[in-house]
């Protein structure tokens, strides 16, 4: 078995009173795309904000490159290379396109990701560096959200929903750029609502429904049909 | 005619003074939403914490400063950390509870150990010496150093929002704090060194209060409403309006006092309420965008 980078165990996650996740698993090994797909509400997002820190699992484990990344805090999370695309791009509205990109590599992990390395995967940021991230189109925040978060030098990036509200070319778009984020050696999740987007650009897809795993396998084994049957649950 | 000039300039030069009071406010408020009740009885500390720096070591109040600044910004730090901390969150009102009641302790604690007396630092010759701008206008050479080092700490706080990593790292935890977090800033650190910095602005303000006029340990609150107004009059959100708040708070109570010696904080108030009915969001308010 490869070696697993991150390897979430049986995690519970609630809300409250609330649970939204039921003894979820899932492993991510070092080169990896994962797709997490499911409907809305069905603790895609929780399952990240788990993973990163912002929210403590009530029980099971996650280990990190065999550590456990337990109820570390998110500030330390970042420290050891996960980084969070968050749903919704969340800029800092008051800073500039380069601010974000540079806040970004406030935790100063060495690696291969600098501005210029940013710059030459959405060269559209550089032309816009100086400007007001709120100025920026849709497709232009994902991709610096995308860089602010490359920036910490991680070693899994987790991307939640990173083509809501976007034209499908510019999803598109920013897909065709993964594979050059791979290729530096990152493993991925992707949390996705538009499946066929995610069955093509990942190796494994896990398929939450409810807060617990309904389906998972290798991308290009997985049909259609057991898909849908998983996702909507019939 | 260069009556009134004289006036308008004693005016603008205490305005700085009243800038100084409201940026360590503005700031604590910009980061975290922090509304900072304690902040006039700070700077009454700070005040007193030079008395005794300058007592001790025979030193003027001025070069005190070297040893008051740090002093406030660790007082200030340790506050952040150990109490204000925990009463974050989506709820304003146990900060402005805390501070609320952390004002009456450092009143009272004050009280108990300077007692009641009114103090006075004394800075020699500079508190007396002055020098003529224009025919019949005159100018203190201590009103004016505490201007320009006003406008030096509001063009210093500038450039520290908008040019280096800290400012960066404030911005950033006041527009979101989670994701904040996400970059790996530890947002209880930010917030304690937003209030180091705040106090740090605090004990420069409270050293040239406490050169300029007479002080005690109840002169806190009065000090508290001359930063808010300075702070609701510039916008919230912007420095130089801060400055412009302060100069213009610091005019209004000159024209004041020079009509009716009683009108001068009258006048002061009365010009905050007008700019407050007319500009609610202030003179010139951040841009937002």
């Amino acid at each position: 078995m490869p070696e697993a980078l991150l390897d979430v165990r049986a995690i519970d996650a609630y809300y409250g009173d609330f649970q939204a996740l039921f003894g979820v698993s899932l492993r991510v090994n070092v080169g990896e795309v994962v797709a997490v797909i499911g409907a809305n509400g069905a603790g895609k997002s929780t399952l990240l904000k788990t993973i990163v820190g912002l929210m403590s699992p009530r029980r099971g484990d996650i280990l990190f490159d065999g550590a456990p990344v337990g109820a570390a805090p998110a500030f330390e999370v970042v420290g050891r290379g996960i980084a969070l695309v968050p749903e919704g791009r969340r800029l800092f509205p008051s800073l500039t396109v380069e601010e974000n990109l540079k806040i970004g590599g406030q935790s100063r992990r060495p690696g291969p990701w600098t501005l210029a390395r940013v710059y030459d995967l959405f060269p559209v940021l550089a032309e816009r560096r100086h400007l007001p991230s709120t100025s920026l189109s849709g497709g232009q925040q994902q991709m610096t959200a995308i860089g602010r978060a490359l920036m910490s030098n991680p070693r899994l990036l987790l991307c939640d929903e990173i083509s809501l509200g976007l034209a499908p070319i510019v999803v598109r778009d920013i897909y065709a750029r993964l594979p050059a984020i791979v290729a530096e050696g990152l493993s991925l999740i992707i949390v996705e609502q538009d499946i066929a987007q995610a069955l093509h650009a990942s190796n494994q897809v896990y398929c939450l429904q409810e807060g617990r795993i309904a389906l998972q396998g290798a991308a290009r084994e997985l049909t259609r049909e057991r898909i849908s049957a998983a996702y909507f649950g019939v | 005619m260069t009556e009134w000039l004289n006036v308008i300039l004693q005016g603008v030069l205490i305005g700085g003074l009243y800038a100084m009071f409201a940026a360590g406010l503005s700031l604590i408020f910009g980061v975290m939403r922090l509304v900072n009740i304690a902040h006039g009885d700070l700077i009454v500390l700070a005040a007193y914490v030079a008395l005794m720096v300058t007592q001790t070591l025979g030193i003027d109040p001025l070069t005190s400063l070297l040893l008051v600044t740090p002093t406030m910004a660790i007082i200030g730090y340790a506050l952040q950390r150990g109490l204000l901390n925990r009463t974050l969150g989506d709820d304003l009102l146990p900060p402005l509870l805390v501070t609320f009641g952390l004002s009456i302790i450092i009143q009272n604690g004050l009280l108990e150990l300077f007692t009641a007396d009114s103090r006075k630092l004394q800075a020699g010759a500079i508190e007396i010496q002055t020098f003529q701008v224009i025919e019949g206008v005159w100018v203190g050479l201590l009103p004016l150093i505490q201007f320009l080092v006003a406008v030096a700490v509001i063009a210093a706080l500038q450039v520290l929002f908008y040019r280096t990593a800290l400012g960066r790292a404030f911005r950033a935890t006041s527009d979101d704090q989670p994701v904040a977090q996400l970059m790996g800033l530890d947002t209880r650190h930010v917030f304690g060194m937003a209030m180091a910095l705040s106090l740090a602005i605090v004990a420069i303000a409270g050293v040239f209060l406490a050169v300029r006029a007479n002080f005690d340990p109840a002169i806190g609150s009065a000090r508290l409403i001359f930063g808010f107004e300075a702070v609701i009059i510039g916008g919230l959100g912007s420095m130089w309006g801060t400055l412009a708040g302060g100069v213009i708070l610091g005019v209004s109570q000159a024209i004041g006092a020079q009509i009716d010696p009683g009108w001068q904080l009258l006048a002061g108030h009365l010009a905050f309420l007008v700019i407050l009915a007319v500009r609610p969001q202030g003179l010139f308010p951040k841009v937002s965008g």
